[in-house]
C-alpha cells in the first residue's frame, strides 16, 4: 500500500478543513511543520463538502481549498461533494 | 477567507464539460493538422482527446476568482513587510544567499515555463489540455512577477539582488546549468515538454524544491518568501495534477507511446535531479537553521513518494528511471560537492559562500554518517586552516564542464568518492566530455542538440563573454574582471567569502539600529 | 538516434576549435586532490611545449597544494581519454598528438593529501 498525502499552509481558513478530513479519516496520519500542515494517508484520502460546512457554518465550494493548498500526492478525484487522492495499488 | 459560495447552477462536471470543450470546434478553412503542425512529430499517438479529463475540472472563471484571492493575501504580507522592515527579522544575513540562489536560479525558469505552457496550449488539438495549459501559462508569470516584486525589497538593502532575474541568467556560469534544462525542455516537441517539465519537473521533483525551500524560508523568519512561495505553491498542486493526468492520458491512448514516454522519462528525471544539486546544497549548507538534510528530503519526496507514483505507473509498464541506482548513491554526495564547488569560485558568483562552522560540520556528521566525516569534512578542515592563516581559498582557474548539464565535472564515480566521473563521446569527430553515464547516455541519444551547447567556459575562451569594446590585447587585461562586468556581478560587493561582506557588517549596524537607541 | 523535428535539424558545434583563436582546448584533472573540485580547461595554442603545460600552466593552478611541490614527474602516470599516455616534455602539444578537447589525467601515486584525497 502507498501514502497519498495533502498538505496545507497553517491558518484559520485551513483549521477546520484539517479537522473534518481527520474526522473522516481515522487512518489519516497529521504531521505539523513550520507554516505548513501535511496530512498522510494509507491508500487514501476523502475530503468531505459537508464535513467543512458543519465546522464552518456557511456553505463551501471545495475549490475554495485551492488557495491554501501546498501539495498532494496521488491521483485525484474531485466532484462537488468530495475530493480523494488514492493510489490504485 | 471570507469568500461567498454561489448558489451553483450547474454541477461541477456539467460546468467543466460546457467551459472547456463546449467551447472548442473543428477547424474548416484549413485541416486540422496544419494549424497544429506539432501534435504529431514526435510519434506519440492521440486518438481520442476527450478522454482528457482535469482532475480539478477547473474553469477559468473560477480560475480568475482563487487567483484573485491569493494575490490579494500576498500583497497584504509584502506591503507589512516592506512597513516593518521584515528584513531584519531573518535569523542572518548569510540565510539571503540562499534567497539570492532561488532568484537567479529558479525565477527566470517561472518565465521560460511562463512561455513553454502558453506554447504547449497552442500546439495540443485537445481544448482539457489547452485550458489546463493556459491557466499554467498564466500561473507561472504570475510566479516570476511575485519573486521579483516580494524579493526586490531586499535589494534595497543587500547585495546581489540587482541583475538576477533578468541579465544574469543569460550569463553566469552556475545559471547555464537551469537555463540549459529550460531550453532543452522548450525546444523539444509539446508532448516532451509535458514529460520534461509537467511531470518530471513538477510531479516527480517540485516537492523537492518548493517544500524545503519554504520551509526553510519559514524557518530562518523570511515572511516574504514564505509567502509568496506558498502562493506559488498552491498552483503547483494543479500544475503536478497535470502532470500526472498528462502521462496517464498518453500510456492510455496508445501502446506505442510507452517507449517514447519511458525514454523522455529517464531523459528528464536525470536531468532534474542535476539541476536539484542547487537545491541540496542550499538546505545543507546555506539555511542558519536548517530543516532537513538533502538526504531526508530525497527519501521522503523522491524514493518513498516517487516509489508510490512509480508503482501506480507500472501498471501502464513504465519502469522507475535507470538513474535510481546512482541516485541513491549520489544523494549522500552531491550537496557537499557543490558546496565545495561554489566555495571554490565564490569570487565568480553573485552570492556569497563560507565554511561550515564546527556546530554545522557536526550536523552534517549526524546527517550523512556515510560520507560526511571520511569524505567532506578533511576538505572544510583544511580550506578552514588556509582561511585562518589569511590564504582563504579561490580557485583560479576555469573547470571543465559536463556537455549535457553543464555543472562542473565535480561528481565523481559511483563506486568511488575519491575519483572523478570522466564519460566521453565523439560525434562527428569532435569530443564530448560528461560528467555521469547519465548525462553520457542523453548526449549519445541526440548529440546534434547537444553539440550547441551554450558552455560558459568554453564561451569566456572564445572572447564572447567581456564588455562590448573590450581589447584583450591590453597591457595588464584580466579577464576574469571583465568577465565578472560583462556578469553585473560588482566585484568585492557581490561576490567573494561571507565573512568580511558588506552583507554581514550592514547587517549587524542595522540589527543593532533596530533594537538601539544610539 | 536522431533528433525528432519538423524539418533538418542541422545546426554546427558551438566549440570547434577554429572558434578559440587559434588555440586548443586541453582539460587537465589531478586525480585524489580534490581540494579543486573539477579538472581544469585550458586554452592553449597547439605549439605549447608540455614542459611548459607542466612548468607553468598547472604550477598556476596547482601549487597552492601541499602535494605539488613533491611530484617526481618522472614518476608520474598520465592518462589520455582513461588510456595509458607516455608524455614528451619537449614535444608540443600538436606534435604529440593531443587534440582540440582532449582530456588528461595526472596521477601522483603516494601523493593523495595525506589519504584525505584533498
Amino acid at each position: 500500500m502507498s501514502t497519498v498525502f495533502i498538505a496545507f499552509q497553517t491558518n484559520e481558513d485551513t483549521r477546520p478543513i484539517i479537522e473534518s478530513i481527520l474526522a473522516d479519516n481515522p487512518h489519516a496520519v497529521l504531521d505539523e511543520q513550520p507554516a505548513m500542515v501535511k496530512i498522510n494517508a494509507e491508500g487514501s484520502l476523502v475530503i468531505k463538502r459537508e464535513s467543512i460546512e458543519e465546522r464552518i457554518g456557511r456553505d463551501f465550494d471545495l475549490q475554495e481549498l485551492q488557495v491554501n493548498l501546498i501539495t498532494l500526492s496521488g491521483n485525484m478525484d474531485e466532484d462537488d461533494d468530495q475530493l480523494t487522492l488514492a493510489w490504485k495499488n | 477567507m471570507d469568500m461567498k459560495a454561489t448558489k451553483k447552477k450547474l454541477g461541477l462536471k456539467e460546468k467543466y464539460a460546457h467551459m472547456t470543450r463546449g467551447l472548442g470546434w473543428d477547424t474548416t478553412y484549413q485541416p486540422m493538422d496544419k494549424v497544429f503542425p506539432q501534435a504529431a512529430f514526435e510519434g506519440i499517438k492521440i486518438h481520442d482527446w476527450d478522454k482528457w479529463e482535469d482532475p480539478f475540472r477547473l474553469t477559468m472563471d473560477a480560475y480568475w476568482k482563487y487567483q484573485a484571492e491569493k494575490e490579494r493575501k500576498l500583497y497584504a504580507v509584502l506591503d507589512a513587510f516592506a512597513q516593518n522592515n521584515g528584513h531584519l527579522g531573518i535569523t542572518d544575513a548569510r540565510y539571503l544567499n540562499a534567497v539570492k540562489l532561488f532568484l537567479t536560479g529558479i525565477s527566470p525558469l517561472e518565465y521560460v515555463a511562463h512561455r513553454g505552457f502558453a506554447a504547449a496550449g497552442r500546439n495540443f488539438p485537445g481544448v482539457g489540455p489547452r485550458v489546463a495549459c493556459l491557466m499554467q501559462s498564466i500561473d507561472e508569470v504570475r510566479h516570476a512577477q511575485t519573486q521579483i516584486h516580494a524579493l526586490s525589497n531586499y535589494n534595497k538593502f543587500y547585495e546581489g539582488f540587482h541583475a538576477g532575474a533578468t541579465h544574469q541568467i543569460e550569463r553566469v556560469w552556475y545559471l547555464s546549468v537551469p537555463k540549459s534544462f529550460f531550453d532543452d525542455a522548450f525546444s523539444a516537441g509539446p508532448f516532451e515538454w509535458m514529460i520534461a517539465i509537467g511531470f518530471s519537473f513538477e510531479y516527480v521533483l517540485t516537492n523537492l524544491l518548493f517544500v524545503p525551500f519554504m520551509s526553510g524560508a519559514a524557518y530562518n523568519g523570511d515572511m516574504a518568501t514564505v509567502t509568496f512561495g506558498f502562493s506559488a505553491q498552491s498552483d503547483e498542486a494543479r500544475h503536478m495534477t497535470l502532470g500526472l493526468e498528462c502521462i496517464k492520458f498518453m500510456l492510455e491512448q496508445d501502446p506505442d507511446n510507452l517507449p517514447i514516454v519511458q525514454k523522455w522519462i529517464d531523459k528528464w528525471a536525470w536531468r532534474g535531479i542535476r539541476v536539484l544539486t542547487l537545491v541540496g546544497m542550499m538546505m545543507d549548507y546555506m539555511l542558519p537553521k536548517r530543516v532537513m538534510s538533502w538526504k531526508e528530503a530525497w527519501e521522503i519526496y523522491f524514493e518513498q513518494n516517487g516509489g508510490a507514483l512509480f508503482n501506480d505507473l507500472a501498471k501502464y509498464g513504465i519502469k522507475v528511471p535507470e538513474c535510481i541506482t546512482q541516485c541513491t548513491v549520489d544523494k549522500e554526495h552531491i550537496s557537499h560537492q557543490a558546496w565545495a564547488t561554489f566555495y571554490q569560485y565564490a569570487h565568480a558568483s553573485d552570492f556569497h559562500t563560507w565554511l561550515p562552522n564546527d556546530e554545522e560540520m557536526d550536523w552534517l556528521s549526524a546527517k550523512y554518517p556515510n560520507t560526511f566525516d571520511k569524505y567532506y569534512r578533511p576538505r572544510f578542515t583544511q580550506w578552514r586552516e588556509m582561511a585562518d592563516k589569511g590564504e582563504r581559498f579561490y580557485n583560479n582557474t576555469l573547470p571543465m564542464l559536463c556537455q549535457v548539464c553543464q555543472i562542473p565535472m565535480v561528481f565523481t564515480e559511483p563506486d568511488d568518492p575519491t575519483k572523478i566521473c570522466y564519460r566521453e563521446s565523439e560525434y562527428q569527430g569532435e569530443k564530448y566530455h560528461t560528467c555521469s553515464d547519465g548525462c553520457k547516455h542523453i548526449f549519445d541519444d541526440e548529440p546534434e542538440k547537444y553539440i550547441q551547447a551554450w558552455l560558459p567556459v568554453h564561451q569566456i575562451y572564445q572572447g564572447n563573454c567581456f564588455p562590448e569594446g573590450t581589447d584583450p590585447t591590453v597591457e595588464g587585461f584580466d579577464p576574469m574582471l571583465k568577465v565578472l562586468e560583462w556578469y553585473h556581478i560588482e566585484n568585492g560587493k557581490d561576490n567573494m567569502d561571507y565573512e568580511g561582506s558588506g552583507d554581514q557588517a550592514n547587517f549587524a549596524a542595522w540589527r543593532g539600529m533596530a533594537t538601539q537607541n544610539t | 538516434m536522431a533528433v525528432k523535428a519538423l524539418y533538418d535539424y542541422n545546426y554546427p558545434a558551438a566549440d570547434t576549435q577554429d572558434k578559440f583563436h587559434g588555440n586548443q582546448l586541453l582539460y587537465v584533472g589531478w586525480d585524489d586532490h580534490l581540494m579543486f573540485c573539477a579538472p581544469f580547461a585550458y586554452c592553449l595554442p597547439p605549439d605549447t611545449k608540455f614542459s611548459e603545460l607542466v612548468e607553468k600552466h598547472l604550477p598556476h593552478s596547482y601549487s597552492r597544494h601541499p602535494d605539488w611541490a613533491q611530484i617526481d614527474f618522472a614518476k608520474a602516470v598520465w592518462l589520455k581519454s582513461g588510456q595509458p599516455f607516455q608524455p614528451d616534455m619537449n614535444k608540443t602539444l600538436a606534435e604529440q598528438g593531443l587534440k582540440h578537447k582532449d582530456v588528461l589525467r595526472l596521477q601522483t601515486p603516494g601523493l593523495n593529501g595525506n589519504g584525505t584525497y584533498f
